[in-house]
């Protein structure tokens, strides 16, 4: 009895889930429909929403973006410093650092702030308009909610999410630098220099087209949370945390993955 | 009344043809007929939870019907496309229960807000608009003030100035009356009326207020539990002699206890299960 129950529950898990991942997807066609067609059916994403959600998403996580990315630079080249130092090639801390930094973590740590930030923003934003009808409302004036309000989410998410990752890098370089400087006697400018040498255009597209991804699915996951809050304030808190959780969740599994294909 | 020669030849605006409809597995609304003729004033009546508000989102066409079907302005909303669907309620215009007015915009943006989207008025034509509608509802001076900022009767007359600022063709009104002084309030039935005379709107209106609707309806539907319980005129409605109708105007409990035995079976029905 028991088991089939949990066999059972399983079963409704795995095709809500299903249900979830195939949500996602639709309100991401219906978005880019939206931002290609609306504007010859008379129903054209508003510049004035777009830049709304550039400066909220990313213009204003600017300053935590880099503090957290020059921070862990630092922090790369103190460990790599200590543990490079027993083969005696410290030096190689450069490359270390400006791979991993272009490659991994400044997209994942711009994705971390972002649906840290705006994740939870979104889903409350529009959680809270589910929950006073105002989405009701929108379609009732003949307004798609998805154009008025995912749409311009995703067009700021594909623009700010790059630019802020190549802010987050180059934080994270100078931090490293600064210590790495320090600690070995090297000038920022060297430093600098140095990563150039080694890395291609490859190792930051590499980060750039993540933090695409990323972005797309912070937008989605907090978008679909928000449409789907019911039941009052409690509601509204729990897909607050829910789309925070599952979009830090989905983009460190993501990460693995595309690193897994991506840097072999 | 008015237009009671020409009803002959089918002019209804909205057309709900045996309209069934389940929140869960609960049903809520069972088999409701109902037409609303071009250019009248249809008063949707009936106890708390008995189904209006389900009943005008379906006529939004925010709900899908279980069985039976709608048709507005002749046309079955499930089967139009978007932009066929966006045309049809632009020239509708809501006020919803509970005001639905977005809150991260003031009151004069809100009003403003259809304009905005669906006209290329210049930004000036657009606030003298919207002051003009705030003029008409009496909220001239509070353009400025934010949703949260609004008392309860205040948001309703801000989300009836927002739903007539397309100068809609079809309006609905849920509850506007609910929470206004009686002045107010028969200043909005003075409102309703004239919005129909002048300018022809079809306006339907749910409401609990005997009075307001006994003035304002040319027709009347009590909803009773998810059922029709009287589609009428005012007249044909005062002089039903259906009890249940009587009760409602009268204004008594519609569940004074026929059988004690039915009574105690639905106090420990429950409890059975335990
Ligand atoms: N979103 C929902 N989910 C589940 N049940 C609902 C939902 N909305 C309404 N109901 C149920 O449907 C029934 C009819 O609700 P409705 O809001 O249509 O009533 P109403 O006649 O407008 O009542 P009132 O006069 O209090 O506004 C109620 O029993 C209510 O509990
Ligand atoms: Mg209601």
């Amino acid at each position: 009895m028991n088991t089939r129950k949990f066999i059972e529950r399983i079963g409704e898990k795995t095709i809500d889930a299903i249900e979830e991942v195939g949500y996602h997807f639709s309100l991401l066609v219906e978005s880019f429909y939206w931002l290609l067609v609306g504007p010859f059916v008379k129903q054209p994403v508003r510049l004035r929403n777009i830049f709304s959600e550039m400066m909220k998403i990313g213009v204003l996580a600017i300053p935590v973006v880099i503090l957290l990315s020059f921070s862990n630079g630092v922090m790369m080249a103190i460990q790599g410093i200590v543990t490079l130092q027993e083969f005696d090639a410290e030096s190689q801390v450069v490359p270390g650092i400006a791979y991993s930094v272009t490659r991994e973590f400044g997209v994942l740590i711009t994705a971390i702030v972002v649906a840290g930030r705006s994740g939870s923003a979104i889903a409350a934003r529009i959680g809270s308009m589910q929950m006073s009808q105002e989405i009701d409302a929108l379609r009732v004036m003949g307004i798609e909610p998805v154009r008025h309000l995912v749409a311009p989410i995703i067009f700021s998410m594909l623009v700010m999410m790059p630019i802020l990752t190549i802010m987050a890098d180059s934080a994270a370089l100078i931090g490293g630098g600064l210590y790495t400087g320090i600690v070995l006697k090297l000038s920022l400018g060297t430093f600098i220099d140095r990563c150039f040498d080694v890395l291609v255009v490859y190792d930051v597209m590499q980060g750039l087209y993540k933090s695409l991804i990323f972005g797309v699915l912070i937008a989605l996951v907090a978008c679909s949370n928000g449409f789907s809050v019911s039941g009052g304030a409690e509601g509204l808190g729990k897909a607050t945390t829910r789309s925070v959780v599952i979009s830090i969740a989905m983009i460190v599994m993501a990460d693995m993955i595309f690193t897994y294909f991506l840097s072999r | 009344m008015v237009v009671e020669s020409e009803s002959t030849k089918d002019e209804s605006v909205i057309d709900v043809q045996d309209l069934v409809t389940y929140y869960g597995t609960r049903k809520i609304l069972d088999q409701v007929n109902l037409k609303v003729r071009s250019g009248e004033i249809m008063v949707i009546m009936g106890g708390s939870g008995s189904g209006k508000s389900t009943l005008l989102r379906h006529m939004l066409a925010l709900n899908q019907p279980a069985a039976g079907a709608i048709r507005l302005f002749g046309k079955d909303p499930s089967k139009l496309s978007a932009p066929q669907l966006h045309a049809i309620r632009q020239r509708m215009g809501v006020s919803f229960q509970n005001g639905a007015l977005f809150n991260s915009l003031n009151v004069e943006e809100n009003v403003a807000f259809p304009l905005r989207e669906h006209t290329r008025l210049d930004e000036n034509t657009i606030r003298i608009m919207a002051r003009m509608k705030l003029e008409v509802v009496n909220l001239a001076g509070f353009e400025k003030l934010m949703p949260s900022q609004l008392s309860g009767g205040m948001v309703k007359r801000a989300a009836l100035a927002r739903a007539i600022v397309m100068d809609p063709s079809l309006l609905f009104f849920d509850e506007p009356s609910a929470g206004l002084d009686p002045v107010v309030s028969a200043d909005l039935d003075e409102l309703i009326l004239r919005l129909r005379d002048a300018m022809k709107v079809t306006i339907v209106v749910v409401t609990h207020e005997l009075d307001s609707a006994f003035r304002i309806a040319d027709r009347i539907l009590v909803l009773d539990k998810g059922k029709v319980l009287i589609l009428g005129t005012v007249d044909e409605v005062k002089s039903s002699d259906n009890k249940r109708v009587q009760n409602l105007l009268n204004r008594k409990s519609e569940d004074v206890i026929v059988n004690p035995d039915e009574y105690l079976q639905r106090l420990t029905d429950d409890l059975a299960g335990l």
